[in-house]
């Protein structure tokens, strides 16, 4: 157990569902082993680069939107399959985690082993609270992410 | 004439957040007839969450607002607040804020300069494309922004929303020795950051004028940042000399109202529309820029900043962008340079009954702070008047006449694909802030 693991929230804790990312990190601790790296982020594509750099394996916790949608259904992607999400749109201020791993992948910048575990979500109103869907997938997500961890370390 | 009878084009902006941004442009023939941009909410909900919170409270409240620019909230807010209590932040407490907000300067404009609003120049659908086919430029890039990235997590404690700063200064101050390894990172970046400017000078720019009033802060002596008073300067070819107003003016003259073109509650200056942001701040400040700023400026054909020249073509803003981020790391550079450990980590500010304002120069534009306190701290009143929100009617004319100068010059010719970029490229010229949780623009087109 050798590897250096990062774990990262993506997400906005005071946009309601959109903070579930930061808040299964914030249930992580002291429920992975010693020297994990837990942190949030607002998913900026240059911080995300700097905060796994040097990470032998990095686990994304994010919120996601799908049409149709149906709140607190949990998916796990590759870097490749995230990736691939991007919607190859216009943005003008921001850029998301599709593009931030393309952009990544292009210059060789992904680490060893990255997964990305996504929850659907709801309501992302400024001032919300999380919507009861998502407030009932949450332990699974904790868990899928404890899992992840162990999973890599358990690896090395 | 018009052979293709009315057409409406619509950017809606999806991600995290539904129909929180929106343009949409109504095309009669060859005329665009409507223009409606929907480009901003004001933070109102902060507003609301600050009143009957503490006074030592808004700097880490409001950091909140804006992922890519915390410190400018936090100083304004910092500013307000010791305004109301009647303390004045100076010395070398005041020269380590300018430090941090230089920091954010850097990261900011080198964020949009490198993975925004570049690809649009080089005819590249986003940064990944740009990655690919100019790989240097977007490593050199990341390479500054880290360095903005490294001066915020030494000094605010941490990279987003800054934990080491509070009213009257911050919870704990660096030793001269502890700033030594930036100076070093910062010195590689000034190479960078000119090589940037190159970069963005030689790329091909549309012909574009704006003619908004121009609104920036003015510090006689240096390049505004963290400090001065709100100058107007008129649209070109009108007055050229800043007009200077009190800040405890600026609700009088900044205010929420209907411009032409727009059916959306707008701000105007003196009920005229109005620009903040690096164009305004380059021709009211262009003359206080550090020489290598100036040089640099002057070399990408800006004009000689020293005898006051505009950059009146929204496009070339990238271009200015470039320039402040090198006149951001000569600061930093000039600040670690003469820094000494100040005495005490704060000023103590004793809360009071009465009301305060503040505004600094945020990477997008001048950001205005007001809060109302009891005679224990408690606040009973807030207002945020962000950049953005001040240059959505500027963004939105700019948008119009994009459009309009090419259906002109292609006629009903011009197709719903190309207009369509050329908006976004028009609003991209200004680098606005669609509330941070909205990350894309899907793109729609519907015929009439």
């Amino acid at each position: 157990m050798t590897g250096r693991v990062v774990v990262i929230g993506v997400g906005n804790p005071l946009r309601g569902d959109d903070g579930v990312g930061p808040a299964a990190v914030e249930a992580l601790r002291g429920r992975v082993p010693d020297g994990t790296v837990l942190t949030v982020s607002d998913g900026e594509p240059g911080r995300m680069l700097d905060l796994w750099g040097g990470a032998d394996a990095v686990v994304v916790v994010e919120a996601l939107r799908a049409r149709p949608g149906r709140p607190g259904t949990l998916h796990t992607f590759t870097a490749a399959e995230a990736a691939g999400r991007t919607p190859g749109t216009a943005s003008t201020h921001a850029l998301g985690l599709g593009e931030c791993l393309a952009l990544a992948e292009t210059l060789g910048r992904l680490p060893p082993r990255l997964v990305v575990h996504a929850m659907e979500v709801a309501d992302v109103a400024l001032g919300a609270r999380f919507s009861d869907a998502v407030r009932s997938a949450l332990p699974e997500l904790i868990d899928r992410v404890a899992a992840s961890v162990r999973q890599t370390l358990d690896r090395d | 004439m018009n052979h293709r009878g009315t057409r409406d084009l619509r950017l809606d902006a999806l991600a995290r957040v539904e129909g929180e941004a929106a343009l949409h442009l109504r095309v009669d023939g060859d005329t665009v007839t409507e223009t409606r941009l929907r480009i901003y909410e004001p933070p109102r909900f902060f507003e609301a969450l600050l009143t009957g919170r503490g006074h030592t409270e808004p700097p880490d409240i409001t950091a909140r607002i804006c992922g890519i620019c915390p410190v400018a909230y936090q100083m304004s807010a910092c500013q307000a607040i010791e305004n109301a209590c009647g303390v004045t932040v100076d010395g070398p407490l005041a020269e380590l804020r300018r430090l941090l907000y230089c920091g954010e300067w850097i990261e900011s404009h080198t964020l949009h300069i490198h993975l925004l609003h570049a690809p649009d120049f080089l005819g590249c659908a986003d940064v990944v494309e740009l990655a690919r086919r100019e790989r240097a430029a977007v490593e050199r890039g990341l390479r500054i922004k880290q360095t903005g990235n490294a001066i915020l997590e030494q000094l605010g404690g941490r990279p987003i929303h800054p934990v080491n700063v509070r009213v009257g200064g911050f919870y704990r101050t660096p030793a001269p020795e502890e700033l030594r390894p930036l100076a070093e990172r910062l010195r590689q970046a000034r190479e960078d950051a000119l090589e940037t400017v190159r970069w963005v000078a030689a790329f091909d720019f549309p012909d574009a004028v704006c003619d908004h009033d121009l609104l920036a802060l003015r510090d006689p002596g240096r390049y505004a940042i963290d400090s001065g008073t709100p100058a107007v300067m008129a649209a070109l070819g009108q007055a050229p000399a800043p007009r200077e107003f009190p800040l405890s003016d600026f609700e009088q003259r900044v205010r929420q109202g209907q411009v032409p073109h727009s059916t959306a509650l707008t701000a105007t200056l003196d009920g005229r529309r109005h620009l903040t942001g690096p164009l305004a701040r380059y021709a009211i400040n262009g003359r206080w820029l550090h020489p290598v700023a100036a040089e640099a400026g002057r070399d990408a054909g800006l004009g000689d900043p020293l005898t006051g020249a505009v950059c009146d073509n929204p496009f070339r803003s990238i271009v200015v962008r470039a320039v402040e981020v090198v006149q951001a790391v000569e600061e930093a550079l000039r600040i670690i340079d003469g820094y000494e450990r100040p005495p005490r980590p704060a000023v103590e500010v004793q809360p009071r009954q009465g009301t305060g304002a503040g505004a600094t120069e945020a990477p997008r534009g001048l950001l205005y702070h007001r809060y109302t306190l009891t005679e224990d701290g408690t606040l009973t009143g807030a207002r945020i008047v962000p950049p953005t929100a001040q240059n959505q009617a500027a963004i939105e004319e700019d948008v119009r006449g994009a459009a309009q100068a090419r259906l002109r010059s292609a006629g009903p010719a011009a197709d719903d694909e190309e207009l369509t970029h050329l908006c976004e490229r028009a609003i991209r010229n200004h680098d606005p802030c669609i509330s941070c949780a909205a990350h894309f623009l899907d793109v729609t087109v519907r015929r009439a």
